[in-house]
């Protein structure tokens, strides 16, 4: 009950947020250079004099400011992001149809990004003054510097054209007509380069965090009174340390939900995952700002839920907050 | 007070020519060095020590809890026929908690934040596979209605946080006994609580030690508590022992200079002479002083209200000087922030020499800040490490129009006054925690100021330290004729040094009086326990 | 021990730092060793590394020597690297600082803000800003400032907080000094070690970021850059694969160095003191 409290005032700060983000947008959409129209119609219908002039008419681009506005942010709250001249649909409905793709993608790449990243963290953590936990560092500080763009790259190069043991682009394999399990497994097989090497970022800083924050969780107090308890070792850094230290790292997660969302775009591209990542690159290609304003929107709305549940495991973990002091 | 120690038996811990190396670029090259005592059967040995004697590295080699970098390189630790320098981890383990139980200093840290009470209780016996997971809770509970907290059933379902330091030191005192051990190892396990609290936690252990029959090796910087419960005593200096023997002959005889001298740095428990201030002008007058601490309530938790001042009233007049008493949470310290006008008061009067210091804002409360000066606790961050001590001092005057060569010189000049002379171009790392004190009462004096606030600008020194600061205020007072106001939780300090006492409780004055008033005839039952409190009150230690 | 011999202490910090300046000679030499611009065709398209007298990395899709493109981008890179951080930083330590000094409303509409800021993915959000204002130094420079400076707010406000209440600042105040003269001269000093440190991952940072905006196209036209050499090799990895590899190995190696340099200042101006008290 309590948490629905919680969850319902985060959304009413959400909607704030995402209501300023549209505001943002449409000012974003005024400040690009040249014809407002011009710019709508995408390099499709920029020559042709009278389907500009429609245009304006249509989407009252020779009104006031204040009108485009208020059609602007009414539109967006029925859900109207505007039309795609370029692939002549829908935004929301283009966005919509790819939202899936990235959902997994980046679910999978969070998921696996956190989990290993805590265990190479321990591991080093327990190896701190022996060779193999500096080699644990030292990989995930080059993991940490490489740009995530060239190692998807590298990876396609390494792992598709010259091993040919998983595939380099898409999401499915397609015309081979999967369905059931067999497209599970397929969509899986296409999922581990993409997934991977956009995890490997995001697991190079959770190992560098999980190290810093268990070796400091470990000079605490209360460990040197677990100690004295007689207890063993390894109850030692599984209750009383990694309990401790995992706090810190799950408001780091929340912390990177953007930056996951923005390697999104990078990894879909060079993979071709036909997800919102992919859709904004092409938006991008075609002029098409209408399509990316609204994909941004719909990536900060992303992050935006997914920092009320990385907020809403934190308080469950941490009894100070959850039975208020 | 002499609880009969058993010395017919082996001693359960026998120390022989212990010496621990501490890593190079330490201070010294050993933490203690050719350390030898025991602890026998049955009885409270208490170790004394400032801080960097050592007293806590032989415990800590007894547990195996050395820190990193920090070995034996000679000696015995002989432990039930075994020398524990010579174990193993493991073979540690199975000491830790069973035979040999240890409490730590700081309640606050020392427990597992996540964890619930009883279940850190319940994990003694996991430790050792003893009792069913249902008996060990049973046993929690037990321990914990032993060790006296109140409401148990509650409190074992309870976090750390939701307690006090007191109980949370009660929990640790269950945890550590929960075995029975042989022998408990405290560790300043009252160093950081309330006097009154201290005083319980001090009569618990004596309570539980003669139950139990156990041996105690405690640990502690007060000789006040080694009148209060040892049964014998070894004092140490920088890693050496330099007396041993039974607690009254020590405490009355000591052989030792330093042992001496630590003894009389004790303020001592003579009642104070009367005095009064030389003077009649008002200085400071502060009548219905109110201050409410809110914090803002979350979603979940309530807004908070602590009503730090409740309609506080005082006068203080030139030349005086006037100890605020309280344990924490009394007020004290606001009431200090207030007079000085780091905070302000909700409601009241504050003025200072007949003007009006309460309404005071912005430029205009700026331009006559100088006249009330603080000298704070933390020797260690009362100084702004970046910039040099006699920058320090002079900022004040240069703030207030001072030309900056004028107020240098007068810095260099205060700096004399209280014995540093000549150092006005160090920076405040170079210089221990006593120097800065002194550093911040020449701070304090740089601007002329008619009333000084000193907040416990005692009570994070050594006890020889804090003697030697006392000694410079009172010169100083003696010398320029300082008006004072001394904020602090020890009545015998400011007995040594008020003229007149306020004791306050909860945010309200509960007694004021003369110094011997308050000491002799106390009229509240808060200032009776205060004073009952006192370790080694009823002790006459030596030089009375 | 001196700021020198504590930086040196950190053996990774002394490889960053070696690393770090031959890349500033590259950049600085990358005029005199290829005097022509590497837009410049110069040989045959698609030679392999090493196959020419000459062009140790081999020449690209359109002739261009490699080698060139790789000194003058360096300098690309550390330019924009350095600027934006600048821009970044001059908009984040003002706002943190009085942010964390004076709390209150400012405090709360400045967080709220930081936070707007922080919701947005700022990949996202820089790609906008570039594709909005038209790719060119100057706009990469001012999207990644626009992008970067929220962590260096939340920093020094972090640090104004926990510092405003120090028993110095308070004296301070005590004796009269006015709230700018207490920001700059007491505060702020004490905070300069984190911001550096931060300052240097920030550097890194904005190279990552100016080079995935080049990777996809929205790089400066005129400038030739790391990234945009890996983008336009990207439809031939297959015939090409050093075309990607080479500009990719720098860009690692810089932000490795930056890195590696960033811990080692770190080390040094924040040297673990304990007070040992037995």
């Amino acid at each position: 009950m309590l948490y629905a409290r919680l969850i319902l005032s985060r959304l009413a700060k959400a909607v704030i947020v995402l209501f300023l983000i549209v505001i943002f947008n449409f000012f974003l959409i005024q400040m690009a250079p040249g014809d407002p129209a011009a710019i709508l119609a995408g390099e499709a219908g920029a020559t042709d004099e009278e389907f500009l002039r429609q245009l304006r008419e249509r989407f009252g681009l020779d009104q006031p400011l204040y009108v485009q506005l208020w059609r602007y942010v009414s539109g967006v709250a029925m859900l109207d992001f505007g039309f795609s001249y370029r692939q002549q649909m829908p935004v929301l409905d283009l966005i919509m149809a790819r939202m899936p793709a990235t959902l997994l993608l980046t679910g999978t790449a969070f998921v696996l990004s956190l989990v290993m990243g805590i265990v190479a963290g321990s591991m080093a953590a327990a190896r701190v003054k022996k060779p193999s936990g500096s080699i644990i560092m030292a990989l995930a500080l080059i993991f940490y510097a490489t740009p995530l763009f060239w190692v998807a790259l590298m990876s396609v190069v390494l792992f598709s054209v010259y091993l040919d043991l998983l595939p380099a682009y898409g999401m499915y394999t397609v015309g081979a007509g999967h369905t059931g399990l067999a497209l599970v497994l397929d969509v899986g097989k296409h999922l581990i380069l993409p997934a991977t090497t956009l995890a490997l970022f995001f697991m190079a800083i959770y190992t560098r965090m999980t190290r810093a924050s268990m070796l400091e969780a470990s000079q605490q107090d209360f460990v040197k009174t677990a100690r004295a308890k007689g207890l063993s070792p390894r109850i030692i850094q599984r209750r009383h340390i990694l309990r401790n230290a995992l706090l810190p790292i799950i408001t780091l997660a929340g912390l990177q939900a953007g930056q996951m969302v923005g390697g999104a775009i990078l990894t879909e591209t060079v993979f071709a995952w036909p997800g919102i990542g992919r859709l904004m690159y092409e938006a991008l290609m075609q002029r098409d700002y209408n399509l990316l304003l609204g994909i941004f929107f719909f990536s900060a709305a992303l992050v935006i839920v997914f920092n009320i549940f990385t907020d809403l495991v934190y308080r469950l973990a941490d009894p100070r907050i959850k039975e208020g002091s | 007070m002499t609880a009969e120690a058993n010395t017919s038996r082996e001693p359960v811990l026998s120390l022989r020519n212990l010496t621990i190396a501490l890593p190079t670029g330490a201070d010294r090259d050993h933490a203690v060095e050719e350390v030898s005592y025991d602890v026998a059967r049955g009885e409270i040995l208490c170790v004394v020590g400032e801080s960097g004697s050592g007293k806590s590295m032989a415990a800590n080699a007894v547990m195996g809890l050395l820190p990193k970098g920090v070995h034996p390189v000679g000696g015995q630790a002989i432990f039930d026929g075994q020398d524990l320098l010579t174990l193993t981890e493991k073979q540690h383990r199975k000491l830790r908690g069973l035979r040999i139980g240890m409490i730590f200093q700081e309640p606050m840290t020392a427990l597992n934040p996540l964890m619930r009470v009883g279940a850190q209780i319940a994990e003694v016996f996991e430790a050792h596979g003893k009792l069913s997971g249902r008996e060990r809770q049973a046993q929690a509970l037990a321990l914990l209605t032993e060790v006296g907290i109140p409401d148990p059933e509650k409190a074992i379902r309870a976090y750390p946080f939701q307690l006090s330091g007191g109980q949370r030191q009660r929990v640790m005192i269950a945890m550590a006994l929960a075995l029975e051990p042989e022998l408990l190892i405290a560790d300043e396990p009252t160093t950081a609580l309330d006097v009154t609290t201290q005083a319980q936690i001090l009569e618990l252990i004596r309570d539980l030690q003669a139950r139990r029959g156990m041996s105690v090796m405690f640990i502690t910087h007060d000789f006040g508590v080694v009148a209060e419960v040892a049964n014998r005593v070894c004092v140490m200096r920088h890693g050496r022992i330099v007396e041993l023997g039974e607690a009254e002959e020590v405490l009355k005889h000591p052989q030792n200079d330093y042992t001496r001298a630590l003894i009389e740095a004790i303020p001592s428990n003579v009642i104070p002479e009367a005095r009064g201030a030389e003077t009649d002008t008002a200085l400071l007058e502060v009548a219905g002083l109110n201050k409410v601490f809110r914090s803002k309530g979350g979603l979940f938790k309530p807004a908070r209200e602590v009503h730090a001042l409740q309609d506080v009233s005082f006068s203080l007049v030139k030349g005086e000087t006037i100890g605020i008493v309280g344990e924490s949470g009394s007020g004290k310290s606001t009431l200090g922030r207030c007079v000085v006008r780091l905070e302000r008061p909700d409601s009241g009067t504050l003025s200072l020499s007949g003007t009006d210091f309460m309404h005071l804002k912005g430029e205009g409360l700026r331009r006559e800040r100088h006249r009330v000066q603080m000298i704070f606790q933390d020797p260690y961050a009362s100084l702004n490490p970046r910039h040099r001590v006699g920058y320090a001092i002079a900022q004040g005057p240069i703030a207030n129009g001072v030309p900056k060569a004028k107020a240098m010189t007068q810095a260099n000049d205060l700096l004399d006054l209280v014995g540093l002379g000549g150092t006005a171009d160090r920076f405040p790392h170079e210089f221990s925690g006593g120097q800065r004190q002194r550093i911040g009462i020449a701070r304090a004096l740089a601007l002329n100021p008619e009333l000084i606030v000193a907040d416990e600008a005692v009570s994070a020194l050594d006890v020889s330290i804090q003697a030697q600061i006392l000694e410079l205020l009172e010169d100083l007072k003696q010398k320029l004729s300082l008006s004072l106001l001394f904020i602090t939780h020890d009545l015998r300090v400011a007995a040594q040094i008020c003229d007149r006492i306020i004791v306050m409780q909860h945010g309200r004055i509960v007694e004021q009086g003369s110094a011997r008033d308050v000491f002799l005839a106390p009229q509240a039952t808060y200032t009776r326990q205060l004073l009952d409190a006192i370790p080694g009150r009823e002790h006459e230690l030596a030089d009375a | 021990m001196s700021f020198f011999a504590r930086f040196a202490q950190n053996r990774g910090a002394l490889v960053g730092l070696i690393i770090l300046l031959a890349i500033i000679l590259m950049a600085i030499l990358a005029p005199l060793i290829f005097p022509e611009s590497p837009w410049r065709m110069v040989q045959r398209p698609f030679l392999a590394p090493m196959e020419v007298e000459g062009f140790w990395l081999g020449t690209d899709t359109m002739g261009r020597n490699v080698a060139a493109g790789i000194m003058h981008g360096a300098w690309v890179s550390l330019l924009i690297g350095l600027v934006s951080t600048t821009v970044a930083l001059a908009i984040g330590v003002p706002l943190g600082a009085i942010a964390g000094y004076y709390g209150g409303l400012i405090d709360d509409a400045l967080m709220r803000f930081t936070e707007f800021f922080q919701t947005i993915p700022n990949f996202a959000l820089a790609i906008v800003l570039v594709a909005i204002m038209q790719p060119s130094i100057t706009s990469i420079v001012l999207a990644i400032a626009l992008v970067s400076w929220p962590p260096v707010a939340r920093l020094v406000r972090a640090e104004f907080m926990s510092l405003r209440n120090r028993e110095y600042v308070e004296a301070a105040r005590l004796v009269g000094q006015t709230n700018t003269t207490i920001i700059l001269r007491q505060i702020l000093p004490n905070t300069l070690s984190p911001i550096i440190v931060l300052a240097s991952l920030m550097v890194a940072t904005a190279i990552l970021l100016e080079s995935a905006l080049s990777f996809l196209g929205l790089g400066d036209p005129n400038v030739m850059s790391w990234g945009y050499m890996i983008g336009a090799a990207r439809t031939v990895i297959r015939q090409a694969w050093w075309l990607s590899f080479f500009p990719g190995l720098a860009i690692l190696l810089t932000v490795l160095a930056l890195n590696l340099v960033g811990e080692g200042l770190d080390d040094a101006l924040n040297p673990k003191l304990s007070r040992e008290r037995s």
